[in-house]
């Protein structure tokens, strides 16, 4: 029997959404960027970063430090999000990467699994809502 | 919230799309001036654009770093009696290409046209968290 990592639906579903809006972020940059000479088009693996994300968080969130002075050493920080440079298909003369097409479709779909994401929180919030009032809503 | 910085990045594109309508504008508009107010010819410019990091987010937006002058050689037209006419008869007209104006002009309109769509999308994701738990 395959094993289904046991994740909170309610903390699964806050780290999702974290990364959706950060590839959102890593999307727009490249569109904006589609007539800048150079710039090389970027993407995360979507999968991969959240599954090493919920890992990290795990034990961390029990022994994080507060920093309340200036002075204080931080802990150990969630790990940066790594980028990695999409391929392009047909680059553009200027050394450019970004192909619209690709970037448009993408903004797209993640901006459904955004959706996606916040309408599974949204029902696990009421699911808890409901059995902490004892009432259907 | 983070997704504002996908609303911070595409407002540089804006800024900046509109920067090179703006610059194409001029470019069209002065394709005859065969005198500026430095009493030299027009000549053609054009808009850099360069990745500039944005608050808040680790992605890039855009910025215009320079407008530069085309090196092209001014057109040479044979008008003898021109009050702006060499001593050979030839006036130095802009070196401006209407071609590549038109070119510049659809692009940095679609350009712009996208990142409005992107904007719009992230506004209704925005919208969409708000309601979230309702």
């Amino acid at each position: 029997m395959l094993k289904v990592p046991q994740y909170d639906s309610i903390q699964f579903g806050e780290a999702a959404l974290k990364l959706r809006a950060f590839r959102q972020e890593v999307i727009s940059s490249n569109l904006v960027n589609a007539d800048t000479p150079g710039f090389r088009a970027k993407d995360i693996q979507f999968g991969d970063v959240l599954k090493k994300t919920l890992d990290a968080k795990m034990p961390s969130s029990a022994n994080s430090l507060a920093t309340t002075n200036a002075r204080h050493i931080g802990g150990a920080k969630s790990p940066a999000i790594a980028t990695e440079f999409r391929s392009s298909v047909q680059p553009a003369l200027d050394g450019n990467s970004v192909d619209p097409d690709i970037e448009r479709s993408e903004f797209m779909k993640n901006s459904f699994f955004t959706e996606a994401t916040l309408s599974f929180l949204s029902s696990t919030i009421k699911t808890r809502l409901s059995a902490i009032t004892g009432q259907m809503q | 919230m983070s997704l504002l910085g996908a609303f911070n990045i595409g407002s540089t594109g804006l800024v900046a799309q509109a920067m090179r309508l703006n610059i194409t504008a001029s470019n069209v508009a002065n394709a005859e001036s065969v005198a500026g107010p430095d009493g030299r010819t027009y000549r053609s410019r054009q808009v850099l654009f360069a990745p500039v990091p944005v608050e808040n987010t680790q992605g890039a937006g855009v910025q215009v770093v320079d407008i530069v002058e085309s090196k092209e050689p001014l057109k040479q037209e044979y008008k003898p009696f021109h009050p702006m006419a060499d001593k050979n008869g030839y006036v130095q007209m802009p070196n401006v290409n209407p071609v590549e104006e038109m070119v510049n002009m659809i692009s940095a309109s679609r350009s712009y046209q996208m990142n409005i769509e992107m904007m719009n999308t992230t506004r209704q994701l925005m919208l969409k968290t708000l309601d979230l738990g309702r």
